[in-house]
Formats: C-alpha cells, sequence, structure tokens
C-alpha cells in the first residue's frame, strides 16, 4: 500500500513540477504571481488533442496504431510536440496583448489581477471551443503492470503510460537544468531573474530572455498538460485544478528555483496522495493548500530559496 | 398598467442583486482600493457568510433520507452577525498565515483558501447539502408574499439600506485615524513603521473587516434567494467583484458602488443578447462566452482607464508594497 501511494504521488508530482518549473521561472523573471499559467497546461492539453485528430487523420485515418506496450502511438507524441508550440505562440501573444504593457505602466499586483481575468477567459473560451464534457486521447485499455510484487510493502503497480510520463518528466528535468546552467542562454536567463539593471548594463537582451522564459513555461505546461490528459482524462478545469498545487510546489521550491520547483513539485504530489487514505479522495485538492499553508508559516521563502527576499 | 408589473419586478430584481453586488465590492475595496491587499478568494469568504447565516437560520432536512442533518431555525437577524462574523474570522485566519509575507502570497493563500472552502460545502454533505445545497432558508417578511413585486421591492429597501449603512460605516473609517494610517501604509510602510504604527496588525484588521464585509454580502443574497449551492461561490464571482471595483475605481466608495450597478447591467444585458443570439443547443457554450466578454472588459479597463470610472484621480491606482 505504501509503494502505492509513493508511486502515485510520483507520477502526479512529476505533471505538478512540469507545471511549477514555468510558474516559478516567470515568477522570479517578471516578479508576479501568473494565474493563467493553469490555463497554459489546459490549452497545451486540448491543443495536443486537435493536433492528435489531425496526424491521426494525415495517417489515413482509423485508430492509432499503440506503440510497444503504451496506449498511444507515434501520432500522440507529434501532437504533443505541436501542442506545446502552439501553446508557447498563446503565451506570446498573451504577453504581447495583455503582460507587457501593463508591466510597462503598473506594479506586479496589477499583473496578477490581469492574469487572473486573463485565466477566466482563456478557460471559458476553451469551454466554448471544446465543450465542457470529458475527452480522451485514446480509448485504448491499459493494464498495469506489476512491478514490485503484493507481499513487498504492498506491491506496485503502475501502467506502461505512468511510467512514461515519469520518465519524459525526469528527461525534460535534467535537459533544462543542464540548459540552464550550461547554456549561455540559460545563464542569461539567471542573470536577469537576479538582477535585470544588471543584466542590461552586461548587454545581455532583456527582452528576449523574457520572451524565451514565456516559451519554456508554456511547453513545460503544455508538456504538463498532455500527461494529466494521458494518465487521466481531459476537461477544461484540467489547468485551473492544479493551479493550486502548482503554487504551493512553487513556493515550497523556493520562487525562482528550478530544482526547487521539481523537488517541490514531488513533495505535493505525495501529499496529495498520502491524503486519499487520511482525509478521503473528495478532499485531495486540499493537501496542497495544507502544504501551502504550513511552508508559509515555517519558512516562506521555500526550502531552496535562490536569494534572500 | 399590466404591462408594466413584469417590468417592475425584473427592476426591483436586478436593483436588489446590484446592491447585493455593491455591498461585497466594499468590502474588497477596504481591503484592496485602501489597503492594498490583494483577495482573489472573495467567492469564498461570501460562501462562509451565506453558508454561516443559512446554517443558523434554517431547520435541518426533514423526512426519510435527509442528507443535511445540522441547522438551528434561529431569527434571520442572528444569521446576518453570524454570517458576518464567521467570514471575518475566516478572513483573521487566512490574513495571520499569509499577511507578514510578500503581498502576492496573500493572493494565492486566499486563492487556497476559496478552493479549500469549496471542497467543503462540496462533500461535506451532512453540514452544506453537498452539490444540492441548502433549500428553503427562512426570507425576512410574510411568506404569502414570496416571489411577488412586494417581497422583492421590500427586500430591495432592505438591501439599500445595508448597503447605506456599509458605505457610511466604510466613509467614516476611511476618514477617521485608522483609515488615515491604513493609506500610509499603502503608500509609504517604512514610513508608517518609523511613526510607528504596526502595519501587520492594520492590515489584518482590514482584512478581517473586508471579509466580514463580503460574509454579510453573501448572508443577504442567501436570504434572497432561498437557496444556496456550491456552485454560487465560483471564482466567477470572485472576479466579477473584481471587475466591479476596477471599472467602478479601487479606492473610492462610491466607484465600488456605481462599478458594481455598470458590470452587473453589463453582464445581464450580455448574458439576455447571448442568449438571443445563440441557439438555444448551445446555450451552455453562451454562458462561458459571457465570461470571456466580461474578462476582456477588465483587462481593457486595466490597460487604458487603470483608475476606473470614479477613481481618485491624484492617488496612484496601483499602490505599491516595498518587499519585506
Amino acid at each position: 500500500m505504501i509503494l502505492q501511494i509513493i508511486a502515485d504521488g510520483l507520477i502526479v508530482g512529476s505533471t505538478i513540477a512540469l507545471g511549477a518549473i514555468g510558474l516559478t521561472m516567470t515568477y522570479s523573471l517578471l516578479r508576479f504571481a501568473n494565474f493563467a499559467h493553469g490555463e497554459f497546461i489546459a490549452w497545451g492539453a486540448y491543443l495536443a488533442l486537435t493536433f492528435l485528430g489531425f496526424f491521426i487523420a494525415l495517417g489515413g485515418g482509423g485508430a492509432m496504431a499503440p506503440l510497444g506496450p503504451f496506449s498511444f502511438g507515434w501520432q500522440l507524441l507529434a501532437a504533443l510536440v505541436a501542442g506545446a508550440i502552439a501553446t508557447a505562440l498563446l503565451a506570446l501573444v498573451l504577453d504581447w496583448l495583455l503582460f507587457d504593457r501593463l508591466s510597462a505602466q503598473g506594479s506586479a499586483i496589477v499583473l496578477t489581477i490581469a492574469s487572473f481575468g486573463a485565466a477566466l477567459a482563456l478557460r471559458n473560451f476553451l469551454q466554448f471551443v471544446y465543450g465542457s464534457l470529458p475527452a480522451y486521447y485514446t480509448r485504448e485499455l491499459q493494464i498495469a503492470i506489476h512491478i514490485v510484487p503484493r507481499d513487498v510493502g504492498g506491491g506496485l503497480r503502475a501502467t506502461p503510460d505512468q511510467l512514461f510520463v515519469l520518465g519524459l518528466a525526469l528527461v525534460l528535468v535534467v535537459g533544462l537544468h543542464l540548459f540552464l546552467q550550461r547554456t549561455t542562454a540559460g545563464r542569461a536567463m539567471r542573470a536577469v531573474a537576479h538582477n535585470p539593471a544588471l543584466a542590461r548594463v552586461t548587454g545581455i537582451d532583456v527582452a528576449s530572455v523574457v520572451r524565451w522564459t514565456w516559451i519554456l513555461g508554456a511547453i513545460l505546461a503544455a508538456v504538463a498538460g498532455t500527461f494529466a490528459g494521458l494518465v487521466g482524462q481531459l476537461r477544461p478545469q484540467i489547468g485551473f485544478d492544479l493551479l493550486l498545487p502548482l503554487f504551493a510546489a512553487a513556493i515550497l521550491g523556493g520562487i525562482g528555483s528550478v530544482p526547487g520547483a521539481v523537488i517541490g513539485g514531488l513533495i505535493v504530489g505525495l501529499a496529495e496522495s498520502a491524503a486519499v487514505p487520511l482525509i478521503g479522495a473528495e478532499y485531495r485538492a486540499a493537501a496542497a493548500f495544507g502544504v501551502l499553508i504550513a511552508i508559509l508559516l515555517v519558512r516562506p521563502q521555500g526550502l531552496f530559496a535562490e536569494r534572500a527576499k | 398598467m399590466s404591462e408594466l408589473l413584469p417590468v417592475l419586478s425584473y427592476a426591483t430584481f436586478f436593483l436588489v442583486f446590484a446592491s447585493i453586488f455593491a455591498t461585497m465590492a466594499l468590502g474588497l475595496n477596504l481591503q484592496w482600493g485602501y489597503t492594498g491587499l490583494f483577495n482573489v478568494g472573495v467567492a469564498g469568504f461570501v460562501a462562509v457568510g451565506a453558508y454561516a447565516s443559512a446554517l443558523l437560520t434554517t431547520p435541518p432536512d426533514a423526512g426519510p433520507g435527509a442528507v443535511r442533518v445540522v441547522g438551528l431555525g434561529l431569527p434571520i437577524v442572528v444569521g446576518w452577525i453570524g454570517g458576518t462574523a464567521a467570514a471575518g474570522l475566516v478572513a483573521a485566519a487566512v490574513g495571520f498565515a499569509a499577511l507578514r509575507l510578500r503581498h502576492d502570497y496573500l493572493a494565492i493563500a486566499t486563492f487556497g483558501i476559496a478552493v479549500v472552502i469549496q471542497l467543503v460545502a462540496l462533500n461535506a454533505q451532512k453540514l452544506t447539502g453537498g452539490p444540492f445545497g441548502i433549500q428553503f432558508i427562512p426570507k425576512p417578511f410574510d411568506s404569502e408574499l414570496d416571489g411577488s413585486l412586494a417581497f422583492n421591492a421590500l427586500y430591495l429597501a432592505l438591501t439599500l439600506a445595508a448597503l447605506a449603512c456599509v458605505y457610511a460605516g466604510l466613509q467614516r473609517l476611511a476618514a477617521s485615524p485608522w483609515g488615515r494610517v491604513l493609506r500610509a501604509i499603502r503608500e509609504d510602510e517604512t514610513a508608517a513603521e518609523a511613526l510607528g504604527k504596526r502595519a501587520f496588525a492594520f492590515r489584518l484588521q482590514s482584512f478581517a473587516i473586508g471579509g466580514a464585509i463580503m460574509g454579510f454580502g453573501g448572508a443577504l443574497y442567501a436570504h434572497f434567494v432561498g437557496y444556496i449551492a456550491p456552485e454560487d461561490f465560483l471564482p466567477i464571482l470572485t472576479f466579477q467583484i473584481w471587475t466591479m471595483l476596477i471599472v467602478g475605481g479601487a479606492g473610492s466608495n462610491r466607484g465600488a458602488i456605481v462599478g458594481a450597478a455598470v458590470v452587473w447591467a453589463i453582464w445581464t444585458i450580455a448574458g439576455n443578447g447571448l442568449r438571443e443570439l445563440i441557439p438555444p443547443a448551445d446555450q451552455a457554450r453562451a454562458a462561458s462566452l459571457q465570461i470571456v466578454l466580461v474578462g476582456v472588459l477588465l483587462a481593457a479597463m486595466l490597460l487604458w482607464r487603470p483608475n476606473g470610472l470614479l477613481g481618485p484621480r491624484l492617488s496612484r491606482s496601483s499602490p505599491k508594497r516595498p518587499p519585506t
């Protein structure tokens, strides 16, 4: 039982972690809490659904032939990439229309209000376009495989799709970490987050760094949304429901810290999955709030604060 | 005369809602306009007020298959006081955890409490009736009046009186030394602290009073409609109240009231217009388009008219607080 709870927590947590990375990056770079980040997740998931239909039609229609043990074929992977690119465009358009103009004239808190309005508008527009019924990428049924037999710690079962989600999340996180630490573009990004004025003086193109932060954050959000849709179902509220866990994870890890967001995401995921046997599945979402309040009371700068506040 | 009756009935109905929204917007104006506190959980505090008042005044469900087993059946006045106090207490608790920190942490914490209140409303069936909500909440005045024009008109008088009391009280508070300290903290916290004003205590008081006013608005709502359910307190309500305050002009109590009337009128007209234009099969979708329209209105207002219709001209529209 305990192993299963941990495994479920890590699978949910990897989705939260991917979303929280984008949130913490825009948060530290642009200095506002972006409530619209959840909608990048939802739009990413639904755009991938649209592209999936397109790629299936392109491959001659009919059913998608599954790849190996997974429930999906190459079409979903192509749709994941296309959906992520489209979500990045959406983020850039939103920045150009709203956030860029507002940050020129107002304080961070006005940006937060605007993002709250943008989130509701985006979510309801999504519902208008796609309807509110649940949707699925694939109807293929998956059999969970035994990874640990039942007599060791209650046993552990996972579907191949869940393992795929966990593996790809790990690859993305490691890749992003190397990008931020080793490449010039990554260093420029961290420099702007630390001190925008100083970064500008040293010749870094701040506007371009901001654009790339939106692009990276939106891509990770779209992947998180597609993962959530793959192991669960697609609903218009998919992003809204993830928003509180995302914020809890970003604050828990320390705003601006990418490794912190990942560990925070995993902790929130574990807390949610541990909450199910403790307080019941219907209160699962309250676990993220509990983590949030605890960290605000005990260590508001987060576990891995990059800089003193 | 007879064709005038439905119009009058609708007009009173519209105005009752406008004045209830105006009361909630006044609570938000105290928090945001006067103190610079960003509350993303307005709907949660309204829900606490509505549910607390309903539970205090409505007897439990009767008969076999009863879901809700809690309920006191006390007079409506007790419900209003209790609902107001309960929302104020919840606001004080959230404020205690988040107000010492960066301003946007309060936004996230209030967002969280609204989500949790929604969860409790949906799932604590014995207390809240779950998704079915609480029915048969007592209404003031004679039960024979229920649903008639006379009831609407009497309740309108009541909500207008309540609104006037809240407005007068807030105007006095704003002009009092207490209100001046709030503005001082909003404009320059360091200077206020140097004068010996404890910013945290003032913020907490302002946040709790604002939350209590929102709860009062919720209680007014519950006893007008007579039925509340979790879906009445979704984030869209928070968003509506925010749009009302920003359209009217944050920092001005009159602005909050005017904004409430204007945005509620736009909301109603947009809803009716979309119902006319869009075929019945797509009505559910049309409702989401209504929200998109108001979202665009809020964004446009922030971009081109950040002080709102009646916002204070001299003061900055965006209170800045130094990082703490």
